[in-house]
């Protein structure tokens, strides 16, 4: 009985979907060129992820090289670049997002409650810029600035009678550059969607704390920052998701012989193992745990940001 | 206007209390400070560019340029490499944003139509995309099978749609290009597509603007795709060959020095090389640089769209 009054039911809504395809098949044309690219380059790869279980040779190609099953994972959690690059990853991710997280937070409410409007502007436009150079000439002016010859830091710090110090080639000093580095070149750029967030907050709250007496302090206390919370929130499950994902282009860049130690992080080597030693199931098993990893990490953070302040993704 | 601005500064004076006066002071320094330490890399890049070389490779350059001359700015224009690639990474730029916008637009389009059949479809098709990926060597794998390796198309069509601007761009249609006035063209016999074109789109100049920097800068900027799809020298664009002289140091210097002359002018050629790379560093950036005010602007307005998707 069920089955059929379902059955019925249905037939009314498939003729109004094929109702509404006949009326919105324009609409659908203006999508389709992007989702057969996107397919091409993005689901047909999600298929290709198979050659992490299958032992990659170029003759019989991906879909007749012979299945291994979970071969390759386990060579890579008995490697020991396991441990070294997933403590890389982590370590620079966790150190750069306790660093880069809050640091544009602050600038924003500072920015907010600045009197100089035009002081202002100038500060924001400056601080701005960085965003834009591209990480080759980033990198390229970190090791000019603090190259041991020609670089201003050495230059101080031989004025000062110390002796130069090789930045690049000490490992102990890679991390704590890299993410300064970063914090200079985004700090402007991440604190613009916070300011975003404050200038729409409503000038009567602000007056009204002012005729009771509220300092500035208080006012951002009180005020401003909870305004911002949710906006932070969602900023900081994002940069939880991605926390074993932490982009090739910067870290390749300033990786050297000398620094390779703290320096190999997961993408890093997903790269060298693949394209370099040419190992491409091995590559794409490495590629697909990072993936699988980051995907937990998000849903974990997300639940746990909506059980805490009620804000989450989805 | 001024006056009246000045009566209001006014105004705020009187009514500070001590409390303010010491936190006002504390946020102007440090705002300043942060200036300076964004700042002062930049400005000593420049200068150092117009300097002499013998005063760079002595690390004298410190507020002003020493010896002003554009010999560094010279060597740039005379390595083949750099003019070459230059020119490529305008061509990939030019491409890459044309397609990018090819595809983003219609596709924020038709999901910002709230009538849109296929629109919880596509929408879960894209942002799968965003969690869940292939990884380098799978895509390496279809761009090698579909013979793209060696081209334009291996740097420009796997990312022909981002879906973070795909949605700033749908907000913005939501917002501005509303469902009534479609069927008011509607009646007046308008299709769609003639909707999209001649109506949509030349309202949508500000976001078309950002999506042209958003892509742009983005293309412009990038190195990574080039280092995996491309292995012709020739069709490098400017970043990876950025890549080999400020990164990994790569120039043709590798001839001895004999005779005391020739170890002079070796020295000199080194020198030269090193004001090179800050020439090379300003040439570079002098595409964003010029389009920064307006990128600035429009930028900003980007996030601000964006931010208020939820």
């Amino acid at each position: 009985m069920k089955t059929k009054v379902s059955k019925s039911g249905i037939q009314p809504k498939k003729r109004s979907f094929f109702e509404t395809l006949k009326k919105d098949w324009s609409l659908w044309t203006f999508c389709i060129p992007g989702m057969v690219l996107t397919f091409i380059f993005s689901y047909i790869p999600m298929y290709g992820v198979q050659i992490a279980f299958r032992r990659f040779n170029a003759k019989q190609g991906i879909w007749g090289s012979p299945w291994v099953g979970l071969r390759y994972f386990e060579r890579f959690i008995n490697s020991p670049y396991f441990e070294r690059t997933i403590v890389n990853t982590l370590i620079l991710s966790l150190y750069g997002l306790l660093v880069s997280f809050p640091i544009p937070i602050i600038l924003a409410l500072m920015l907010n409650a600045f009197r100089h409007k035009r002081y202002r502007k100038v500060i924001q436009t400056v601080t701005y810029a960085p965003n834009f150079i591209s990480t080759i000439v980033m990198c390229g002016m970190l090791i000019l600035f603090l190259s041991p010859t020609v670089g201003i830091i050495n230059t101080v710090i031989k004025m000062m009678g110390g002796e130069a110090i090789n930045f690049m080639a000490k490992k102990e000093y890679w991390r704590h550059l890299y993410v300064w580095s970063g914090v200079w070149q985004g700090m402007g750029w991440s604190s613009v969607i916070y300011f975003a967030a404050l200038s729409g907050i409503s000038p009567e709250l602000h007056e009204a704390a002012k005729c009771d007496g509220a300092t500035k302090f208080q006012i951002i206390h009180y005020i401003d920052f909870p305004s911002i919370l949710p906006t932070a929130t969602i900023q900081l499950i994002l940069s939880c998701g991605s926390i074993l994902s932490i982009g090739f282009e910067k870290a390749f860049a300033l990786q050297n012989d000398l620094n390779v130690s703290v320096s190999e992080i997961i993408s890093t080597y997903v790269y060298k193992v693949g394209m370099i030693d040419n190992n491409m199931s091995y590559s794409s098993a490495i590629g697909l745990f990072n993936t699988l990893i980051n995907m937990v990490m998000l849903i974990l953070v997300n639940k746990i940001a909506d059980k805490m302040s009620g804000t989450s993704l989805f | 206007m001024g006056k009246r601005e000045k009566e209001i500064e006014v105004e705020k004076n009187i009514k500070r209390c001590k409390e303010d006066v010491i936190f006002d002071t504390v946020i102007f320094i440090i705002l300043t400070i942060l200036l300076v330490i964004v700042a002062y890399p930049l400005w000593w890049v420049i200068i150092s560019s117009f300097s002499d070389p013998k005063a760079v490779s002595g690390g004298h350059v410190i507020w002003l340029p020493i010896g002003f001359n554009l010999k560094g700015y010279a060597e740039v224009f005379q390595d083949d490499s750099v003019v070459r690639s230059f020119l490529n990474s305008v061509v990939y730029t030019v491409c890459g944003v044309l397609i990018n916008l090819a595809v983003t637009l219609p596709t924020a389009y038709a999901l910002s139509r709230d009538k849109f059949s296929g629109k919880r479809f596509i929408t879960i098709f894209y942002v799968i995309t965003m969690f869940f990926s292939g990884g380098l060597i799978p895509t390496y794998m279809v761009i090698r099978n579909l013979q793209l390796l060696n081209t334009m198309w291996a740097l420009v069509l796997p990312g022909c749609l981002s879906v973070y601007n795909m949605i700033v761009a749908r907000t913005f249609f939501k917002s501005n290009i509303s469902e009534e006035l479609y069927e008011a063209a509607e009646i007046d016999g308008c299709t769609q597509g003639r909707f999209f074109f001649q109506i949509a789109l030349p309202l949508s100049g500000a976001i078309t603007a950002i999506m042209v920097l958003y892509y742009g800068v983005g293309h412009w900027n990038s190195y990574f795709s080039a280092l995996i799809y491309m292995s012709d020298q020739t069709k490098y664009p400017l970043q990876l060959v950025l890549r080999s002289i400020l990164i990994t140091n790569e120039t043709a210097l590798q001839q001895a020095a004999t005779t005391a002359e020739a170890r002079a002018a070796l020295n000199e050629k080194k020198q030269l090389i090193e004001v090179m790379k800050y020439s090379l560093i300003i040439i570079s950036s002098i595409p964003v640089l010029i389009l920064y005010p307006f990128i600035q602007r429009h930028f900003v307005k980007g996030v601000m769209i964006g931010s208020v998707k939820g």
